[in-house]
């Protein structure tokens, strides 16, 4: 399992994990977690993500949520988990 | 598993607080390359650091994208040029034409430095010592890449005294070299007492002759982290205060760690060492002196620097050190004045001056940094300067550096922008007093005593 951690933070809006997920869908990442805030009204969502069956490369696909969250309005970033993982856990 | 607070505090600490890898730097044994003939010895280095380096930026960068955590230099270090070239260079311009063929591999591969111009003459200096030592003018005249290191003492050998003379005058001449560029070369050279053979940070890298053919070693830095972790405890005790940094330290030293694994695997090269250093930039938020601000001084340099810097330094590798299986060149704070916006101020406040700086370097590393003082000041001045900090890392068995720029044709109220990570300094004053008797008699200063300490 490669487990990836993506973030999406901006403004609320209708359908942003619609879009994010379609976007998933559509490039065979499964979806393992969903977890989602609004802070001082900003919506802040993160994904954990099995990105073990995509046939696309790790930096397209970052390349490719950074351009989606242009169009939505909000940032998303795609992250592999270990530097979470590193920094957070001994 | 990782929940949503802590992905968010790591994000902000990327974005909002400056956290970065400093460098990844490729450590490269040119020993294997050392030949009587100059062109063969040239065409051999440059074959061999294009070879072991070619996929270093691209594998930098691959790593910064996946993870999210941007990766601000990729460098090169090399053996030392006065051990490689000693037998085929019998002249300093000899020695120029192998900076300028590490300057082209470095262009050619993309690195933004290569460090390893350097000389180890911390007990005594051999012909070909003198040479190269004769040439660092001339190489960092005609070179972009390339930084100068010369290594003058250390605990066990005491300091070479004719070595500190001499860098004094090299010094003087460097800046005299590059003095249309605001003497820029005297911030790619840089003498030092207790070298490391493993420090990933420029101008002082390079790769000890006790390394491996090849090494990868990483340096971190996270000033703006600190600072903001700090902000959260104000008014708290020393406890609370100590505990905060090792935290944040442990943190962003963890980064270091992944990143260094990942490098090392990808290019095939063994794991050397994380650096622990806190290192500055000039960007605004990315600065120690703004940390000891922080922990309650009005500016860097304000009766209590020492103490905090001290006690920060401490913390920084009590947290570090269980973040990392290795650690080491240099880590500690690093504290250059041009490069940190908050150590500018205090200088051009009033509240930091020479002497402060130097009681300063005694608890942290690495040592006089980055400071332009008058164009006027006389060569053996600055061997005098060099010798006091040299001594401070003699008997306290630490590394001490001295990177001064004495800036040709500014004086003190003048200020010097080197642009970049160099960043831009107000010219700082220096006691006049001279010091001519001493540096010219000549010789060695013995190693301290390390018994009966107190």
């Amino acid at each position: 399992m490669k487990k990836t951690i993506i973030t999406v933070v901006g403004k609320d809006t209708v359908g942003i994990i619609a879009k994010v997920c379609t976007y998933l869908a559509d490039n065979k990442i499964n979806i393992l977690d969903i977890s989602q805030t609004i802070v001082q009204g900003y919506f802040n969502m993160m994904m954990i993500v099995d990105m073990s069956r995509t046939e696309k490369h790790f930096g397209d696909i970052v390349d490719e949520l950074g351009m989606l969250g242009e169009e939505i309005g909000v940032i998303i970033k795609c992250q592999k988990e270990e530097i979470f993982d590193k920094m957070h856990r001994i | 598993m990782i929940n949503i607070f802590e992905v968010a505090e790591t994000n902000q600490m990327i974005e909002k607080e400056n956290l970065d890898v400093r460098t990844i730097t490729l450590g490269i044994s040119l020993l294997d390359c050392a030949d009587s003939d100059l062109g063969r010895l040239k065409e051999k280095i440059y074959a061999k650091i294009y070879e072991a380096a070619k996929d270093l930026v691209k594998t930098g960068e691959e790593i910064s994208r996946e993870f999210g955590i941007p990766i601000v230099n990729k460098r090169i270090s090399v053996t030392p040029i006065a051990l490689v070239g000693g037998a085929a260079c019998k002249t300093p311009e000899d020695f120029a034409g192998i900076a300028e063929t590490l300057d082209q591999a470095a262009h050619e591969v993309g690195v933004n430095f290569i460090g390893g111009y350097s000389a180890l003459v911390s007990k005594g200096m051999t012909e070909a010592d003198r040479i190269f030592i004769e040439s660092i003018p001339l190489a960092l005249s005609a070179t972009e890449r390339v930084c100068s290191s010369v290594n003058l003492g250390s605990t066990k050998t005491g300091i070479n005294m004719d070595a500190v003379k001499l860098m004094g005058e090299i010094v003087k001449r460097t800046a005299e070299y590059t003095k249309e560029d605001d003497s820029l070369g005297c911030a790619k050279l840089v003498v030092f007492c207790n070298a490391p053979d493993d420090n990933p940070f420029m101008a002082g890298a390079f790769h000890g002759v006790t390394e491996s053919d090849r090494i990868i070693n990483v340096g971190v830095s996270g000033p703006g982290a600190v600072k903001t972790a700090l902000g959260k405890v104000r008014g708290e005790n020393f406890e609370v205060l100590c505990e905060t940094i090792k935290k944040t330290a442990f943190k962003v030293t963890r980064v270091g760690q992944l990143v260094a694994q990942e490098a090392s695997r990808r290019l095939g090269v063994p794991f050397g060492i994380v650096d622990l250093s806190l290192a500055p930039t000039p960007a605004i938020g990315d600065s120690v002196a703004d940390i000891l601000c922080e922990i309650g001084l009005e500016y860097a340099g304000a009766p209590g620097t020492t103490a905090a810097l001290a006690l920060l330094n401490d913390q920084v590798k009590k947290g570090g050190v269980m973040a990392s299986s290795y650690v080491g060149g240099l880590s500690g704070a690093f504290i250059p004045v041009s490069e940190d916006q908050g150590m500018i101020d205090a200088v051009s406040a009033g509240a930091l001056t020479l002497e402060k700086l130097e009681a300063m370097t005694c608890v942290c590393s690495v040592g006089l940094d980055m400071i332009a003082i008058p164009g006027n000041t006389k060569a053996t001045t600055i061997s005098g300067i060099i010798a006091d900090e040299m001594a401070i890392g003699m008997v306290n068995q630490k590394t001490t550096a001295v990177r001064i720029i004495p800036v040709i044709g500014k004086d003190v109220g003048e200020s010097v922008e080197f642009g970049g990570l160099l960043g831009h300094a107000p010219i700082m004053p220096v006691n006049g007093f001279s010091c001519d008797a001493f540096v010219n008699r000549g010789g060695r200063i013995p190693a301290p005593i390390h018994s009966f300490k107190n």
